[in-house]
Order: structure tokens, then C-alpha cells, then sequence
């Protein structure tokens, strides 16, 4: 269920390197990412954990593209490319896939259907032919099971109405269809029960691959019992403060993230320290 | 978050793809309006004496008649002394014969238009009146259904071939003092579309009307009359275009339906006029009077409108509900973008008992458009159970646009049951980036957020035009930004 792991293995590909990013917000200017160094490499599972106000979602921000934030230094390099350079649909087809922590309703659009349009977009970026309607729901069959996605949810539209639960599945199941190179999960457990947790980290860990990569963020350790990260890495005001294994996040969940500012602020450091 | 997308600019832009003019000799009259022009335009349409008068009183009428004010449009005044009012191509001197008698180079626009006038197989669901500036050149499929008694051909025709149903229905819905437009209308309509579907028949296919103007300098000013006779069935429909011009044109028509006992009526229309340039500059002032009697028991009357286009539309198809158990239904989309006004939407004038209405209206601005709802619910004292539910929604792309809604209700029943719904929203950053990063491009993104909000009125459009309708939403206004 797992899947390979990679951590150790340096021969795999480099899926991102992020090199000393900073961003800002574009209307005040505030100061978000004060120097983020990360490498992912495909196959590879990295947790990005942190107190609220730290970074985390404007990491996935900046990374999938979303607009209101300026990137004063560092660089961003996805399989070798200018990650940064490209619009936020090039890089959603190229292959980078952002679970968002709050999907957005699109009334009057059936959930099917946008899923088969943005298949689409992604198969023509990849010289693929187009998927009709019919091929469309016999490729969706399975995925749908593993989500738990009933017929009804499919049919109804975007988002629309659909329980905390319903949304968070859809985000993952849509990652199943189109089949991602790099996946970022922004939160995917906020607002979850036990059982739908369950559910939705079923169908993340099934998507584990040795092509892919994932970034999970989230600010609770309960998501990691289920997605076993290869890497751990805590931010703190905009820095990774502290990289581990998983038991890293044990740690943290022991003793909360004002150990690692206690300790950051003792050592004065913002290196990444720890190593499993 | 910031409302400005350089790809909203881009897109926004887009062509108006209806806007070549046809080189073709025309028959015009010099511009100006008096009573000669009147009884000119009668004489050359060979009318009898009652219409002449019925249109000199008219006129006469129009004449004691101001402009309206009451719309939330803007607009210099019209010189309607320096409107053309009657042009007709030359080759249609005698009104439309066979379609093997058209013009080719007639035939050739329509094509060019998306709208061929063969009888191809391919096209066998749909029956076309096609009205060129001042006059009907060609309608399709007439044969075929006059085997089934249906009545399907020019206004003028009607005059000749069927004058007491013309006579009889004439002005039976909107009397000719109606409204300004309405009145000028009577006085000078040149041609239009006529409809007769007998006692108990279905009509086989679709019935349309394609309105073209292509004169500069020229008003349309047509008449529909469509006559659902008892437990009578027809899907009616009609398109506009025009070309581009930096003037603006006027364009006032009268579209009249009655049905009978059991009777439907469906009436949609997809009205792409050219709505002016981005500056504001050009386009058709759509002035239009549209309304349905429902004048026999269970009978009902639908209106679903696409309006895409003119620089100004000012129009409200209604349903006087007076047989007992009628219904009246309303579905609209108004697309306002650049710097169109549109101010439309519906009366339902309840008399009958358990009569019963539904109005769904969608507003989409963008640009600098302005876009308004205005609704009448009128329930009369004698209309025992009579039931109303409106749904307005207003859909805002960027931040320079705007939209109204003036909902008037009116009750003099107490066992009436009425229902308003509304809400204004705007195409969020959200939305749009949710799409994006799915892979949709921005202009894709923004044509399947609209038509989603839309959904519920292009569906009740046949299917024929409903994929047409999707795409022309998409390209009136992809790229928008709230």
C-alpha cells in the first residue's frame, strides 16, 4: 500500500528544488517565505509541518501559482524547469497538482464534466488524444471506488453542497484521474472525521509511486499516522527550522511547536539540524 | 485581490463574428417618417385599406406618444427622421417565391451566417422565415407543413393568403398605443414572421426566424404573430445579427402569440445583434415588445431568451394568464459586457384561476455593462390559486460592471402563493484559480463558470441551439475577472 521509498536512494530524479525562496504578500508587502531550501525527489513523501502563520499554505500558494504573492528571491526548480515562470494552468498540466484545503464551489458545472475538461487539458499538453465521455467514465470506474465517490456526487456539481468529507475526497479522487507528477496536499485533513480520514489517505497512499512526488502539509501529526512521510520538516516563520524523520512529528506532537522555537531560539540557528 | 487580468483584456476583445456587410442593390426609402411614408410602404406591399388605417392610427397614436424613461439605459436621443424605414434587396421586389428564386448572393449570407436556407436533410428539424432588413426572402420547408395544415410564411404573405386570421389577431395582444415602440412599430412594420398551427396538431419541427439587418442607416421593424389554435403544440425560434457599424441602428419589432384552449407555445431567442465596439461605439438599440396570451384554459407559454448582443436592449416578454390552469414561464440570460445596457425581463399578469408563472432570470455583467432585471407579478382580483416563483441571479465579472433588479409584485388575491429568490455574485479569484490549476486556461475557465450559472435557462432551449447559445456566452465575454 506504501509503495517505494526513496529517501536514501540519491540516484532518483529530482522532482523540486526549492532554492532560499522568498515571497511576500503583493498588497502589503508583508514578508511570508524568508528562505525556503527543500529537494523532493520522485518517489519521495516530505511533510512540511508548522504552527499556524508559519508559511505552510503560502508555500503551496507560491508553488502552484496562485496570484497576490511576489517572489523577491530564491528559485524554484520543478524536474529541471522554471517552475515560477510558468502560468498556473502550465503548471497543473505539466503535472503539478494542488489538493486545496478549501475546494471551491462551481454551481451549474457537473462535477464529471469538469473533471473530463481538465483531463483533457492535461492529455493535449501531453500530445494526447482526447477522452470522450464514454472512455471518460470507464477510466474513472475504479478511481471513483477508491474514494468512495458515489454516483450522485459525481453528477452534482462542483463542490456544490458537498460535506467537508465529500470535498476532501473529490480533491483526491480528481488527483487519481489525473494522475499528477507532484502532488502538494494543503491541509487535506482539516475538517475531517475519523472515517473520512481513513478514506481519503486510503486513496493517498494508493497513489504513492516511485514516479511521483508529494508535499503533505499540515499542521497536525494525525494525517502522518496514516501518509508515513520519508521526510519531516518543520517551518517556522517562514523557515524550516528543523528537518527529520517521521519521528519528528511524534516529537512535535509531544511537545508542541514551542519546543522547536525554544530551541531554534536557544541554538540560533535556522538551519535544518536533525537527520534520520 | 487585484481585478484586473491581462487575458480578461485580451479576450474580451474578441471579434464580433456576424459583422460583414452584404453587397447587394437595395430599395430603400429616403430617410423620415409621415404619413405618406405610410401609405408608400402599404402600397408597396399591395395591403388592404383596414391595415392602412390600422396603421395611420397608429401612428397617429405614436405621434401623442413620448420616449419612455423608465429603463436603466442611457442613450443620445433618436432622430427618428433620419432612420431609414423601408429596404428591401432589389432581386425581392416581389417577396420571397421559391427558394430556387433567391438571390444567391442572399443565400450566400445566410450561409456565411450559419443559418443555409437548402432543405437539406441534415437541417430537416428546423423550418427558417430569413428576414433581410425590411423584408422576408425566402422560407423553408413551407410544403411540408402545410400537408399538416400548419401556416408557416411571411407576415406579408399572411396579408394576402390569410387576412382574416391576420385581421382577426392583429394587435390582440399589444394593441398598437401599447408603448412608444410598440406604436411606431404599428405604423411601420415592413414584414416579419406568421405562424398558424391548427386544432390539435403538433408542429413537426422547429419554426424559426432569422433577422438580418444589413442596410446602414436602416430600422427593422418586424411583427411575429404566432396562433396556437386548440391543443395546438410549437417550438418557435429566432436569431438577429448585424454588421459592425460605428452608427447606431434601431431596431423596434412586436412579437405576438396567443394560445388557445390546451395550446403551447415555446418561443426562444438567441439574439446576437452587434453590440458596439469596446469604446461603446456602435451596435443596435433593441427595443423590442414582446407577449404571450394565454387566452385558453390549461394553455401555456414559454419564453426563453439568450441576449447576447445590441448595445442596448430594452425588452420584457410576458404572459397574460387568462384562462383558468394557463401557465407562464420566463427564462432568460442577459450578457452585458463592454459597455452594453441591457434592462429586461418579464410580466406575468395572473387573471385566470390557478394560473401559474415561473421566472428564472440570469444576469451576466462584465466590462463596464449594466445589466437589469425588471419583473412584474400582477395577481387580479379573480385569480383564485394563483401561484408565482421567481429566481433572479446576478453574475459580476470585474468591477467596473453593474447589476439592478426592480421586482414589482402586486396582489389583489388572497389565496395566492408567490415566491422571489435572488442573489449577486461574483466569478471569484477562487473559482478561476481552482480551474487553472486543474488545467483549464483562463478563458476556458471563465466559459464554464458562466454557462454553469446558466445552465438552468440553456437547458430549456432545444438542443439544436443550446450548444449554439454555450459557445456564444463563451465568446462574449471569456476572460473575465471579478
Amino acid at each position: 500500500m506504501n509503495g517505494e521509498r526513496g529517501t536514501s536512494e540519491k540516484k532518483e530524479m529530482t522532482m523540486l528544488q526549492i532554492e532560499n525562496l522568498h515571497a511576500r504578500i503583493q498588497d502589503d508587502g508583508t514578508e511570508i517565505l524568508k528562505g525556503i531550501d527543500l529537494t523532493i525527489r520522485a518517489g519521495e513523501v516530505h511533510a512540511i509541518m508548522g504552527p499556524n502563520g508559519s508559511g505552510k499554505s503560502t508555500l503551496a500558494h507560491v508553488l502552484s501559482g496562485r496570484d497576490g504573492y511576489e517572489v523577491t528571491a530564491g528559485r524554484v526548480l520543478y524536474q529541471g524547469k522554471d517552475l515560477l515562470a510558468m502560468a498556473p494552468e502550465i503548471r497543473a498540466r505539466e503535472g503539478v497538482f494542488l489538493s486545496f484545503q478549501y475546494p471551491v464551489e462551481i454551481p451549474g458545472v457537473a462535477n464529471t464534466y469538469f473533471l473530463r475538461m481538465s483531463l483533457n487539458a492535461v492529455r493535449k499538453h501531453r500530445g494526447l488524444p482526447e477522452i470522450d465521455a464514454m472512455d471518460f467514465m470507464e477510466l474513472i470506474e475504479g478511481k471513483a471506488k477508491l474514494l468512495e465517490m458515489e454516483d450522485a456526487l459525481m453528477a452534482r456539481s462542483v463542490n456544490e453542497g458537498f460535506s467537508g468529507g465529500e470535498k476532501k475526497r473529490n480533491e483526491i479522487f480528481q488527483m487519481a484521474v489525473l494522475d499528477p507528477k507532484l502532488a502538494i496536499l494543503d491541509e487535506t485533513d482539516s475538517g475531517l472525521d475519523i472515517d473520512a480520514l481513513r478514506v481519503v489517505a486510503t486513496g493517498i497512499n494508493a497513489l504513492r509511486s516511485p514516479e511521483r512526488a508529494m508535499l503533505v502539509i499540515t499542521h497536525y501529526q494525525r494525517l502522518l499516522n496514516y501518509i508515513e512521510p520519508d521526510v519531516v520538516h518543520v517551518l517556522a516563520d517562514g523557515r524550516i527550522v528543523k528537518t527529520g524523520d517521521r519521528t519528528l512529528a511524534h516529537l512535535l506532537e509531544e511537545k508542541g511547536y514551542g519546543w522547536i522555537e525554544a530551541e531554534g531560539a536557544a541554538a540560533g540557528t535556522t538551519a535544518a539540524v536533525a537527520k534520520g | 485581490m487585484s481585478s484586473q487580468n491581462p487575458v480578461l483584456e485580451e479576450l474580451t476583445s474578441q471579434e464580433y463574428q456576424h459583422g460583414f456587410v452584404t453587397d447587394i442593390a437595395s430599395d430603400s426609402f429616403p430617410p423620415g417618417l409621415d404619413e405618406g411614408v405610410i401609405r408608400k410602404l402599404s402600397a408597396i406591399k399591395g395591403e388592404p385599406e383596414w391595415l392602412l388605417e390600422w396603421r395611420l392610427k397608429a401612428y397617429r397614436h405614436w405621434l401623442t406618444m413620448k420616449e419612455p424613461t423608465w429603463a436603466m439605459v442611457h442613450y443620445p436621443a433618436i432622430d427618428y427622421q433620419k432612420i431609414v424605414y423601408y429596404s428591401a434587396p432589389k432581386t425581392q421586389k416581389d417577396g420571397p417565391k421559391s427558394l430556387a428564386d433567391v438571390d444567391p448572393e442572399l443565400l450566400a449570407t445566410y450561409e456565411k451566417l450559419g443559418v443555409p436556407l437548402e432543405e437539406r436533410a441534415i437541417l430537416a428539424g428546423v423550418a427558417v422565415d430569413a428576414v433581410f432588413d425590411s423584408v422576408s426572402v425566402a422560407t423553408t420547408f413551407r410544403e411540408k407543413l402545410s400537408e399538416m395544415g400548419v401556416i408557416f410564411c411571411s407576415f406579408s404573405e399572411a396579408v394576402k393568403s390569410h387576412p382574416e386570421l391576420v385581421r382577426k389577431y392583429l394587435g390582440s395582444v399589444v394593441p398598437q398605443g401599447d408603448n412608444f415602440f410598440a406604436a411606431l412599430n404599428s405604423a411601420v412594420f415592413s414584414d416579419g414572421s406568421f405562424c398558424y398551427i391548427p386544432k390539435g396538431v403538433t408542429c413537426p419541427m422547429e419554426l424559426s426566424t432569422y433577422f438580418r439587418i444589413n442596410q446602414a442607416n436602416t430600422g427593422q421593424f418586424e411583427r411575429t404573430l404566432i396562433i396556437a389554435a386548440e391543443g395546438a403544440t410549437v417550438s418557435y425560434l429566432e436569431g438577429c445579427t448585424a454588421p459592425k457599424r460605428d452608427t447606431n441602428q434601431l431596431h423596434a419589432a412586436v412579437v405576438e402569440l396567443v394560445a388557445l384552449d390546451d395550446a403551447k407555445i415555446k418561443y426562444s431567442t438567441v439574439q446576437n445583434w452587434y453590440p458596439g465596439d469596446r469604446e461603446g461605439k456602435g451596435g443596435i438599440y433593441n427595443f423590442v415588445t414582446k407577449r404571450g396570451k394565454c387566452a385558453g384554459k390549461r394553455s401555456r407559454i414559454s419564453w426563453t431568451q439568450v441576449e447576447t448582443g445590441s448595445a442596448i436592449t430594452w425588452k420584457y416578454p410576458s404572459c397574460v394568464l387568462l384562462g383558468d390552469d394557463s401557465v407562464g414561464e420566463f427564462y432568460s440570460v442577459a450578457l452585458a459586457n463592454s459597455f452594453q445596457q441591457a434592462d429586461t425581463g418579464t410580466k406575468m399578469i395572473h387573471i385566470g384561476k390557478n394560473t401559474r408563472s415561473t421566472i428564472v432570470s440570469k444576469g451576466i455583467s462584465a466590462g463596464h455593462g449594466q445589466n437589469t432585471y425588471r419583473g412584474q407579478v400582477w395577481i387580479q382580483k379573480g385569480a383564485e390559486g394563483a401561484r408565482n416563483h421567481s429566481q433572479c441571479d446576478s453574475l459580476l465579472l470585474g468591477a467596473h460592471c453593474g447589476a439592478h433588479t426592480f421586482p414589482d409584485i402586486q396582489v389583489k388575491n388572497s389565496t395566492a402563493q408567490l415566491e422571489h429568490e435572488a442573489s449577486t455574485s461574483k466569478i471569484g479569484e477562487d473559482q478561476l484559480f481552482y480551474c487553472r490549476q486543474r488545467g483549464l486556461s483562463n478563458e476556458d475557465a471563465v466559459s464554464m463558470i458562466v454557462n454553469g450559472f446558466a445552465r438552468r435557462v440553456l437547458k430549456e432551449l432545444p438542443m439544436e441551439f443550446a450548444v449554439e447559445a454555450q459557445k456564444l456566452l463563451g465568446v462574449s465575454l471569456e476572460g473575465s475577472v471579478g
